[in-house]
C-alpha cells in the first residue's frame, strides 16, 4: 500500500474524534428508537441517551479546545475549491450540532420540567424556566436537528470515504490511519 | 521504501479504471444506503405494525376524537394541591427524600379515565390521583394512581386492544359486544382483572375512593436492600358507596362538583399505603393481585387543601410520567411502565404544542372556585 501523504492528525484528536463518533452515532439510533417504542427497552434507552447527551456536550467542548491548540492538519492543494468549501462548512455544521443537540435536549427537559437525571441522584440544574411554549418549540427542533446531524454524518462518511477510495489523497488516512509510523511523517509541500 | 513515499508525494496514484471508479462509488453508495436503512428500520418505518408511541395515539383518537390541549387519556380533570406529609416509617425501605420525616409540597391532578374532555361523569369510570411530591431541593416523585385494584391489561398492546374494543357503536352508543368478546378472548388475563375489579364496587365519590398505584416498583434504602413494592391512597374521609340517587343527576360534573364542594370545605386526605411484596410475587403484571396478607406500611398522609380548574390550576404543565422516580424507588420489570412514560411523553408534547388553542376543561375556574363556599 501506497503510505499516506498528508500529517495525520494528533493521537489525542484522533481518540475524540472516532469516540465521539461512536457516541454520537449511538445517539442518534437510540434517539430515533426510543421515540417509535413502547416496549421496555424504552426506559433503558432514555436513561442511556441524557448522560451520553452531556457527556458529547463536554467532550465536544474539549474537542473545540484541542482544535484551536492543535490544528487539523491541512487538506491536500490538489481538492478544487468547492470541494474545500463543502469540507469547511459541514465541519462547521458538524461541530455546530453536537454542541447545540445536547443543549436543545437540556433545555427541552428543562421546559417541560422534567428532573435532568445523569445516574441516580445525580440530576443536573434546569438551564430554562417551566414553561411548555418553550417544550413545544424545542422538542420538535430536537428531532429535526437530529435528522439534519444523520444527514451531515452521512455526507460526512460519504465524503471520507471518496477521499480513501477514489481521490485517495490520504485525508481519510489522516484520521482513520492507526499503524505506528516509523517513519517521518510527510506532508503535503502545497497546502495551505 | 523511501522511494514509494517520495513517489507517493510527488505523483497522483495509478488513476482508476472506470470500472474500478464504478465499483468504488457503488461501495461507497452501499455503505451510505446501508446506514439510512438501519436508522429507518430502527425508526419503525418499516414495521407499521410496531406499537408505538404515534400507533397509540392513532388509537386513542380513533376512539376518542381529537382533542388538542388535552390529555390522550385522563383528559377531564381538575388540579388539586396540598402536602404529603411523611412519617419516616418508609425510611427502613426507602431512602428517597420523600419519606424522610416532613412535609413536601404536592401538585396533583383528579381526573376520569377516558379521552373525551367533556364526558359526563359516571360511577364507574375510572377514577385517578395523579401526584407530583416535590421536596424542595431534592429529587420529586410523580405518581399515577386509580380507583380500581388491578389494572384490566399488563401490556401495551393489550391496552390498545381494550381501547380499541370499548369504543362506543355509534349506532348504539355502547361498545361493539361482538369487538369486547373478540378483545376478551385473546386477552385472559383482563377477563381474571374484571372479575377482580367487579368484587369492589365505586364508592361515592372521589374523596373516598382508594386509588392503587397499581405498577409495582423497587424500593431501595440507604444499605442498597430493594424490596418489590406497591402503593395506595386510602381516604381518611368515610367510605359510602354509590347511591342511585347521585348517578340519576342531570349533573354532568357530579362526582367532581361534589370533590370540589367537598376540598372547598375542608382539606381532603389519604393515607399513602406501602405493600411490600414477597419472593414469588408478580412485579411484571399490573393484573394480578399480590396475596391479601402481605406486609402493609403507612408512609404518611396526603392532604389535599385547594382546587382549581386546569385553566390556571398548576398540573396542567406537568407530566406525571411514572418513571419520574427519586432515587431509592426503582422501577420494576412492569411494561406498563416503559409504555405509559412514552406514550404520556408524546401525549405531552403534543398538547404542549396547542396550549393556546385549548379551552377551558368541563370544569371552568368559576366552578372550582365557588363550589362549596
Amino acid at each position: 500500500m501506497i503510505p499516506t501523504q498528508l500529517a495525520r492528525f494528533p493521537i489525542f484528536s484522533r481518540v475524540l474524534h472516532w469516540l465521539m463518533a461512536a457516541m454520537i452515532l449511538a445517539m442518534l439510533f437510540i434517539g430515533i428508537g426510543m421515540v417509535a417504542s413502547v416496549s421496555e427497552r424504552y426506559e433503558l434507552l432514555v436513561a442511556i441517551h441524557r448522560p451520553l447527551g452531556i457527556a458529547i456536550l463536554g467532550l465536544v467542548v474539549i474537542r473545540f479546545l484541542n482544535r484551536l491548540f492543535s490544528p487539523p492538519p491541512s487538506l491536500p492543494g490538489t481538492m478544487p475549491p468547492v470541494m474545500r468549501l463543502a469540507a469547511k462548512a459541514s465541519h462547521i455544521l458538524l461541530y455546530a450540532l453536537m454542541f447545540i443537540m445536547p443543549l436543545v435536549g437540556w433545555g427541552m427537559l428543562s421546559a417541560a420540567s422534567y428532573p435532568i437525571v445523569l445516574f441516580g441522584s445525580l440530576q443536573l440544574p434546569p438551564i430554562l424556566p417551566h414553561d411548555l411554549a418553550m417544550y413545544a418549540w424545542l422538542r420538535p427542533l430536537h428531532t429535526d436537528l437530529a435528522y439534519l446531524l444523520f444527514a451531515t454524518f452521512l455526507a460526512h462518511v460519504a465524503a471520507a470515504l471518496f477521499h480513501g477510495l477514489i481521490r485517495r489523497d490520504g485525508v481519510l488516512a489522516s484520521m482513520a490511519s492507526w499503524r505506528r509510523s516509523s517513519r517521518t511523517p510527510i506532508t503535503g509541500d502545497n497546502q495551505i | 521504501m523511501p522511494q514509494d513515499e517520495s513517489r507517493a508525494v510527488a505523483a497522483p496514484k495509478r488513476p482508476l479504471s472506470g470500472r474500478g471508479m464504478l465499483r468504488r462509488l457503488g461501495a461507497i453508495g452501499a455503505v451510505l444506503v446501508c446506514a439510512a436503512i438501519l436508522f429507518a428500520a430502527v425508526g419503525g418505518w418499516f414495521s407499521p405494525g410496531r406499537m408505538t408511541q404515534s400507533h397509540m395515539v392513532a388509537g386513542f383518537e380513533e376512539v376518542n376524537g381529537s382533542h388538542p390541549g388535552f390529555r390522550l387519556n385522563h383528559a377531564k380533570g381538575v388540579c388539586v394541591a396540598g402536602s404529603f406529609e411523611s412519617n419516616g416509617q418508609a425510611i427502613p425501605l426507602s431512602k428517597a427524600v420523600v419519606f424522610q420525616v416532613g412535609r413536601v409540597p404536592v401538585i396533583g391532578r383528579i381526573s376520569l379515565a377516558g379521552g373525551m374532555p367533556f364526558q359526563a361523569d359516571k360511577a364507574p369510570t375510572v377514577r385517578s390521583m395523579a401526584l407530583r411530591l416535590a421536596p424542595p431541593g431534592a429529587e420529586e416523585w410523580r405518581t399515577g394512581t386509580v380507583n380500581i385494584p388491578v389494572f384490566a391489561v399488563n401490556s401495551a398492546q393489550g391496552f390498545y386492544d381494550q381501547t380499541l374494543a370499548s369504543a362506543p357503536d355509534p349506532a348504539t352508543g355502547k361498545p361493539d359486544p361482538d369487538k369486547m368478546n373478540a378483545f376478551l378472548a385473546k386477552h385472559p388475563e383482563t377477563v381474571k382483572a374484571m372479575a377482580i375489579i367487579k368484587k369492589s364496587p365505586p364508592s361515592s365519590g372521589f374523596a373516598d375512593s382508594t386509588f392503587y398505584g397499581l405498577d409495582a416498583f423497587r424500593f431501595v434504602n440507604a444499605a442498597g436492600v430493594s424490596v418489590p413494592v406497591r402503593w395506595s391512597l386510602v381516604p381518611l374521609q368515610p367510605v359510602t358507596t354509590e347511591r342511585p340517587t347521585q348517578s340519576a343527576t342531570t349533573d354532568d360534573n357530579y362526582l367532581f362538583d361534589a370533590m370540589i364542594a367537598q376540598i372547598n370545605a375542608h382539606p381532603l386526605q389519604w393515607r399513602l399505603m406501602i405493600t411490600v411484596g414477597e419472593v414469588g410475587d408478580p412485579t411484571n403484571d399490573a393484573t394480578l393481585p399480590w396475596p391479601a396478607d402481605r406486609r402493609e406500611i403507612e408512609a404518611g398522609t396526603v392532604r389535599l387543601d385547594h382546587v382549581s380548574s386546569e385553566a390556571t390550576g398548576r398540573c396542567t404543565d406537568v407530566n406525571y410520567d411514572p418513571l419520574v422516580l427519586p432515587s431509592g424507588i426503582e422501577p420494576s420489570d412492569d411494561p406498563l411502565l416503559s409504555a405509559r412514560s412514552a406514550v404520556y411523553a408524546r401525549s405531552f408534547t403534543l398538547r404542549a404544542g396547542v396550549q393556546p388553542e385549548k379551552p377551558p376543561g368541563a370544569l371552568p375556574a368559576e366552578d372550582t372556585r365557588t363550589a362549596g363556599k
